[in-house]
């Protein structure tokens, strides 16, 4: 009797994983992320399972990128580009059951702009002087100089509404929002999973739980999709392995884009990279397309400035720095380093930067400049290369959307310090004009271009794969994180 | 036995206090501020300097010391920097996979090397001996994070009947215990190896003694001299080295946790380390360092109740 009770019983269990099959799904991702509060922490491995999926904000990314409305179903922007009154959805209740109100945006946005703020994105708040709410459905931001992209700050991971009082502590590990999913469980170091919200406001998600697994190995995630442990891994971290993926029925390899200019930095403090000829000699030095045939397995799209390629406003300048070692070599001999120099060229861990930076010692070596190359981690690059400043040159992919400003910072790393390029900056903030805006876009990246800052390499892909019965994932990576309320299996 | 057990613990306490202070001391001399690790590039210095504040960090480095070690004292492990909540929470989900899986592969090396090695020692120089030292030479040789990757492509690519790593949860023991099988199997095997070898060298030791042959010329039977004689004498270097291998499979199976990606001690002390969040190396680091003094411990005892002779020295 004992025997056919426990065959009974695995033949349930089987029956039952046949059919949640088609209603739920594991998704893998390399890093777990350290806690699930968007507000305060850069980590886009939490943006990767709140955002919109849990956490909404006023506006929202939509796949393609551009700002789609959110909790605030409509705005008017006053003529001077100073106060933005926002219209909220009515009915909208966080997953604890109490009602999301024009006060909880309003407690959202001043806890984001405090003092005490620890917001890793404090930047896209600064312009706000005021937030108030008239009545339960209306939110007015004032802000103290008109800001352009201020609708697409609101976008962010780091804008999301939380409910007003909620103990942040708590929701580290408990994430309380509007979203399509509410969070059910999380096992430290290997998954999170959420179910689908019965009391979401909007369209409800297709599937009823996602499941996501943390495999930081890739070795272990190539195993873990092959054996089906695994039904979609949206950024697969060995791309060597897609082309197997791509030659097997049951796998679908999805290629897109994502917001990581990838661009081999330079300190253009540290001498003899001051001097404009040097680096204008080292973009000529670089032969775009064999780094991203060699370290990215052919995924990539050359850039020649620091603007993602899939924006409408983006201008194709890798003509101005085409591989030429030769004009390399005179523009060397011309800024007086006829025979070379040796520099630093300090690498953080992911394979771009590894497997780039192999490639891009070798292009220079062959122009005459000698590159003493160190991998480091990613805190001590952030120790050395990123506070310290100390370093020559240094590849990483810098992966916020629409970052052009760093460019401002005259403290920013790779210490780009130009008056010029920084009242371009101011101007282009204080325009909400979008054909203003678009040209003004344009002339920043050319002048960043003509100053040859850094070296422009490449714009990052996003390269993952995916049960090939599976529908509705993004493409691309206009954002961290994805809307996964719209996944779902087909037969 | 008293005095024995005293002066082991009088030991015990010096080591850990030693070991206290050089896990602190190395780990904070690592590189990486953790509160920018976790704001990322864009974030204001204003922003990470709040952080920093949260977290404890604007304080010198000796009161941080002495927090953590008067923390540990009383059972505190402190707060993780990246994850905010308690170590000692993160800890406990942790044991209950890295203290199953090291059990699991020590029950099954012990399993398999106590009866190889026993037979391979009574029958010395027969073909059973030359099978269990080939293979057991071959079960060192082999790498086990090799064997790892060969077993995940055959049992759970190819015939899927494994998953290729992960950990549902005890909440599913069935699962859980299927999901530890292929680890324990790969991490057991090599330990197994060695643990046959050394218990077939150490019985062939003993079974040369004089009191061996006092046994047989008194009337014991091979096997009868074999188990109440040679077995017993011969279980000091194997106890020895079930101890060593104990600690090395709690606190070593990092690699095989993370080609398993196993929620277990190792792969958390890795990301932690990675994640500069130290006050997790520190305390786990002496958790491990607490777990293996306390097996040496155990072990140091268990010789004495093995053999008198040990009690009476000491």
């Amino acid at each position: 009797m004992k025997r056919i009770l426990t065959g009974a019983s695995v033949l349930a269990l089987l029956a039952s994983g046949a059919m949640a099959a088609n209603t739920s799904i594991t998704i893998g991702d390399q890093l777990e992320p350290p806690h699930l509060d968007p507000t305060a922490g850069a980590a886009g491995a939490i943006d990767n399972v709140v955002y919109i999926n849990i956490y909404e904000g006023l506006t929202e990314f939509a796949s393609d990128g551009s700002i789609i409305p959110a909790l605030a179903k409509s705005w008017d922007i006053s003529d001077d580009g100073l106060t933005y009154t926002f219209t909220l959805h009515e009915g909208v209740k966080f997953h604890d059951g109490s009602d999301m109100t024009a006060s909880d945006v309003v407690w959202s946005l001043n806890r984001a702009r405090a003092e005490d703020s620890v917001n890793a994105q404090k930047g896209l708040f600064a312009n706000i002087s005021d937030v108030s709410a008239p009545d339960d459905t209306t939110v007015v931001v004032t802000l103290s100089q008109p800001t352009g992209n201020f609708l697409f700050n609101m976008a962010w991971g780091d804008a999301v509404i939380l409910n007003e009082g909620d103990d942040i502590e708590a929701l580290k590990t408990a994430p309380n929002g509007t979203g399509a999913f509410t969070f059910t469980n999380w096992v430290q170091g290997d998954s999170i999973t959420m179910t689908r919200n019965e009391n979401y406001w909007g369209d409800p998600a297709k599937l009823e739980s996602v499941t996501i697994k943390y495999i930081s190995d890739p070795t272990a995630a190539f195993n873990a999709v092959m054996a089906g442990d695994v039904d979609a891994f949206p950024t697969f971290p060995a791309p060597e392995n897609l082309p197997q993926f791509d030659a097997d029925p049951r796998f679908t390899v999805i290629v897109g884009s994502t917001e990581g200019e990838t661009i081999l930095s330079t300190n253009n403090k540290m001498p003899p990279f001051d001097n404009v000829k040097v680096r204008e000699a080292l973009a000529h030095a670089i032969d775009r397309n064999a780094i991203i045939d060699g370290a990215m397995f052919g995924y990539g799209t050359p850039i020649g400035t620091h603007f993602a390629p899939h924006n409408p406003a983006y201008l194709d300048l890798t003509a101005q720095s085409n591989y030429d070692p030769d004009k390399a070599r005179a523009l060397l001999a011309e800024a007086g380093f006829a025979d070379g120099f040796t520099t630093t060229l300090k690498l953080p861990p992911p394979s771009y930067a590894r497997r780039g930076g192999e490639i891009i010692a070798a292009q220079l070596r062959a122009v005459g400049i000698q590159t003493e190359v160190t991998n480091l981690e990613w805190g001590q690059w952030l120790e050395e290369v990123f506070k310290g400043k100390d370093f020559g040159l240094t590849i990483v992919s810098h992966t916020e959307p629409m970052d052009i400003g760093i460019y401002a910072n005259p403290d920013y790393y790779f210490q780009y310090d130009s008056p010029a390029f920084q009242a371009l900056m101011e101007e282009l903030n204080n325009a909400t004009d979008a054909a203003t805006r678009f040209g003004l876009l344009q002339d920043a990246q050319r002048m960043i271009a003509d100053n040859y800052v850094n070296g422009y390499l490449f714009q990052l892909a996003k390269t993952g794969v995916a049960n090939a019965n599976i529908r509705g994932l993004w493409e691309n990576a206009p954002t961290q994180g994805s809307n996964l309320a719209e996944v779902y299996w087909v037969d | 036995m008293l005095l024995f057990t005293l002066k082991r613990l009088l030991s015990l306490g010096l080591s850990l206090i030693a070991a206290s202070v050089a896990i602190f001391f190395v780990v904070e001399i690592i590189p990486g501020d953790p509160a920018r690790l976790m704001l990322g590039i864009n974030a204001t210095q204003d922003a990470v300097d709040a952080l920093r504040t949260q977290m404890g960090l604007d304080q010198g480095l000796l009161a941080r010391y002495w927090l953590w070690a008067s923390g540990l004292l009383r059972g505190d492990f402190g707060i993780s920097y990246t994850y905010r909540v308690p170590v000692a929470e993160m800890v406990q989900g942790r044991v209950w996979v890295s203290l199953p899986l090291a059990l699991y592969a020590l029950l099954l090396s012990t399993a398999i090397a106590f009866p190889i090695g026993i037979l391979a020692a009574a029958k010395r120089g027969s073909w059973a001996d030359w099978l269990v030292m080939g293979g057991t030479q071959l079960g060192v040789a082999i790498p086990n994070f090799w064997f790892a990757m060969i077993m995940v492509s055959i049992l759970a690519i190819k015939f899927r009947l494994f998953s290729a790593g992960g950990f549902p949860g005890w909440e599913a023991p069935l699962a859980a215990l299927k999901a530890l099988t292929l680890p324990a199997v790969v991490l057991a095997l090599p330990q197994a190896s060695i643990l046959a070898r050394v218990m077939r060298s150490s019985l062939l030791d003993t079974l040369s003694e004089d009191f061996m042959r006092t046994a047989r010329a008194k009337g014991r039977t091979a096997r009868g001299a074999m188990v109440h004689h040679a077995l017993r004498n011969a279980m000091i270097p194997v106890l020895t080295i079930i101890g060593l291998q104990f600690s090395f499979l709690l606190a070593g199976a990092i690699i095989i946790e993370k080609i398993f990606f196993l929620p277990g001690l190792g792969s958390m002390i890795f990301t932690a380390i990675t994640q500069r969040d130290l006050i997790v190396v520190e305390s786990v680091v002496m958790l491990l360092v607490f777990a293996v003094i306390l097996v040496t411990f155990l072990v140091d005892i268990t010789y004495a109740l093995v053999d008198p002779r040990l009690r009476r020295r000491a």
